[in-house]
């Protein structure tokens, strides 16, 4: 993890660590976690992440992507099935959420119905323990007076000093999440763990609120983090934003550079409205994509690799008629998004999304200009499918549960297989009888002059497939393979390490 | 002005039941209290009252009426309690014969349980007597003091015992700081369903008991058997407002201790 702009919150972290803040100190290191469900799912796949003293982290994602699962692992809500997780070097998995140094902020806050705003702030407090070398054993309770001192300068921090008594029944949303932070904060934590804590706020509070946290964090200096879905809340909030789907982390790094530099096509996608448009990697800084060579930024490709390539709505430069750029567009819809337009342009049977501050009226014609700097690459994440199969029979290759005809030239039956399948080699049908296995749509992303469809077979194995056809999410769907296209190779039986 | 036409309402549908109750209910009440204040001269008197607490053996009938009922009672919620919460927690909740082996005795008439409770009790000798009446109580109202538990404890929101934890408190200690305040609406709730039942059943007791169990309510009933309608509606009056006494305590406890978290258990 980067962390070169951190000085200031680091030099926070020292003090409040007794001098421990050494170089490359992470307060907690998350290794080799795999987290799976009583149901058999997967939630968090062999995930591994140091995050540092004092950083604001956001773990972000779209909802069942195992965010809040790795929060409450830290928490100690949850054990992983393997793994381990150290804060301050120490092995925390064995030991119970009521001793861990770290305190959460829970989604719907969780405040006690019973208790009032003071003791519900108090809860903690009247748990712990301090040091006091004149005591029994070196710890003592908290007296009243300590209490309410501490409890009282919570409230201060989240601006509810007055609202001691009151019943939490009574308090607005903000006010609740407020009680719900000082709570957390007043037991003094190492790391602050907070989930999708501002999801109940109705817009306006919800900027508030991500102002005072993050003012919190600079003041207190402890470590923060933080789970949501909204890209933008990660953005403005965090030193550093951990991007995740499927139980996999998809990108580490800071706000602007998941922005700018997304690793690959999801967190493009996720982060905000782009263009994803496949394109090939001629050579060295030069790009060809929708029918066009343009110059790029890029280089270390191989020669005519298969990319990639993310442009951004705002950094589209549109002009007035055709000729005035690399491609001749006409607008097929313009929308005002409060302080610029956003219109599609149709350009080379691409629909693109373009941002600015000028409008341009439908079936206007226009020209698209990009920059070499606003072309970001990225490498395809997968280019063919890979499964371990048998010959079952002559040309029967059985994989995923289901058998397939594929020509099996070479092999006698009973042998073990690796098997190839290109992406355009797949076909769905609509109606699941009609493909040898079924599966489910689970994602589909526009590429430009096809759609790459992401499914999840019933054998629990991943199918990339391209597609002129767009399919929904969560359909379900029959699979069929052109057996002409699928490779075959012997299969040796060796431990295959995957490349992390 | 103009008549509104006639318009059928929805609540034309209470009718039928206010019927029934005005029938049932409201001219007994009316009947107990006229027949309670009605001196032997017809006129309005204190006498059946005189009467019947002058009888050092009626007064001490309220007693043991109160010290059965409290006894069977407090019994039931020692038992219930620990039970509803091992059902409320996972997984025990995951196997729905458990909680219908406490509910399926609902479904049989409480006469035929008592009746088989009692060859049960006669293997053990104690078919008669104190004990038995007690033992008789406990086991016809216990679904009635374990299902309002049990639902609160369902119903309490994992995250407050997540929240306890997190804050630094062990599992024991969430019970007493958390669970326990949280589940007390229920615990009133199944306290008052079962007192009130049991303040003033005397058929358990009768088939049961002996005479040292002779309740208030066997009491009435005697009384009403030998004609004495005074003295009858005398007790029925002081039962009832004893009744309504032991509900508003458990009203006021309730509102005091709790808004209730999720899911109010209907009184």
């Amino acid at each position: 993890m980067t962390s070169k702009n951190n000085a200031k919150d680091n030099d926070v972290a020292v003090k409040t660590t007794n001098g421990s803040g050494k170089k490359n100190d992470n307060i907690i290191e998350i290794k080799g976690i795999t987290k799976v469900f009583e149901d058999g799912v997967t939630v968090i796949d062999d995930l591994n992440l140091g995050i540092k003293r004092g950083q604001f982290v956001t773990l972000l994602g779209p909802s069942g992507c195992g965010k809040t699962t790795l929060l409450r692992l830290i928490a100690g809500f949850e054990t992983p099935t393997e793994g381990e997780i150290y804060i301050e070097g120490v092995p925390i998995t064995a030991i119970p959420p009521y001793k861990r140094p770290v305190n959460t902020v829970f989604q719907k806050y969780a405040l006690f119905p019973h208790l009032n705003v003071f003791k519900n702030v108090a809860f903690g407090l009247k748990l712990k323990r301090t040091s006091d070398p004149t005591a029994k054993g070196g710890l003592r309770k908290f007296t009243k007076v300590e209490i309410k001192e501490k409890v009282d300068r919570a409230l201060k921090l989240v601006g509810l000093e007055d609202y001691g008594h009151r019943d939490v029944n009574s308090l607005s949303g903000g006010q609740q999440q407020r009680v719900a932070i000082a709570r957390a904060l007043v037991c003094e934590p190492k790391v602050l763990l907070l989930d999708e804590p501002l999801g109940a706020l109705d817009l306006k509070m919800r900027k508030e609120m991500q102002k005072e946290l993050k003012k919190m964090h600079e003041d207190l200096g402890i470590t923060f983090i933080f789970v949501t879905h909204d890209q933008e809340e990660a953005l403005t909030m965090s030193d550093v934003v951990v991007v995740m789907n499927d139980g996999v982390i998809q990108q580490i790094a800071r706000p602007k550079k998941i922005y700018d530099e997304p690793s690959n096509a999801f967190v493009a996608d996720f982060i905000g409205e782009s263009n994803i448009i496949s394109g090939i990697m001629e050579k060295d800084f030069s790009i060809s994509f929708l029918g066009k060579t343009l110059k790029c930024v890029d280089k270390g490709f191989e020669k005519n690799e298969r990319i990639d390539v993310v442009i951004r709505p705002e950094d589209i430069i549109i002009k007035k008629d055709h000729g005035n750029g690399h491609f001749d567009g006409i607008v097929s819809s313009t929308v005002f998004k409060g302080t610029y337009y956003e219109m599609e342009v149709m350009a080379n049977d691409y629909e693109f999304t373009v941002q600015s501050q000028t409008e341009f009226p439908k079936d206007a014609k226009v020209s698209l200009e990009i920059l070499p700097d606003s072309i970001h690459i990225m490498k395809k994440m997968l280019t063919i499918n890979k499964f371990i199969g048998e010959v079952v029979g002559e040309n029967l290759v059985s994989f995923c549960d289901g058998e397939f005809e594929i020509p099996t030239e070479g092999f006698e039956e009973g042998d073990k297989v690796l098997v190839f399948v290109p992406f355009t080699a797949v076909e769905l049908t609509d109606d699941e009888e009609d493909g040898v296995i079924g599966a489910n749509v689970t994602q589909s992303v526009y590429r430009g002059t096809y759609y790459q469809v992401q499914i999840f077979t019933d054998s629990d194995d991943d199918f990339y497939i391209d597609t002129a056809d767009e399919w929904d999410m969560d359909d379900r769907v029959g699979v069929k393979i052109d057996g002409n296209k699928v490779r075959l190779e012997r299969y040796v039986e060796e431990k295959e390490k995957e490349d992390a | 002005m103009r008549k509104k036409p006639t318009v059928f309402r929805p609540t034309a549908f209470s009718f039928p039941y206010l019927a029934v109750t005005l029938v049932f209910v409201i001219v007994p009440l009316v009947l107990i209290l006229v027949y309670a204040f009605k001196g032997e001269d017809g006129a309005f008197s204190f006498g059946n009252f005189v009467t019947v607490f002058s009888d050092p053996e009626n007064v001490r009938s309220f007693g043991k009426t109160i010290g059965i009922a409290a006894l069977s009672t407090a019994i039931c919620l020692v038992i219930a309690y620990p039970v509803a919460f091992v059902l409320a927690s996972s997984p025990f909740d995951r196997i729905p014969i458990l909680s219908l082996l406490f509910v399926i005795p609902m479904w049989i008439n409480f006469m035929l349980r008592i009746f088989a409770l009692q060859s049960l009790l006669d293997v053990i000798g104690i078919n008669q007597g104190f004990w038995a009446a007690i033992i008789g109580m406990v086991y016809d109202f216990f679904p009635y003091m374990l299902l309002p538990i049990y639902t609160i404890l369902k119903n309490i929101d994992k995250s407050y015992l997540e929240a306890s934890r997190d804050l630094g408190a062990n599992s024991t200690k969430t019970f007493l700081k958390i669970t326990l305040p949280l589940s007390l609406p229920g615990v009133i709730s199944g306290i008052s369903m079962m007192f009130m039942p049991v303040f003033s059943s005397y058929a358990i007791t009768k088939m049961m008991g002996d005479m040292n169990t002779s309740v208030i309510g066997a009491k009435i009933a005697s009384l009403f058997e030998a004609h004495d309608f005074g003295g009858g509606s005398a007790l029925s009056f002081v039962l009832l407002l004893l009744v309504i006494a032991v509900m508003l305590i458990g009203k006021l406890a309730t509102g005091k201790t709790v808004k209730t978290p999720k899911g109010e258990i209907a009184q």
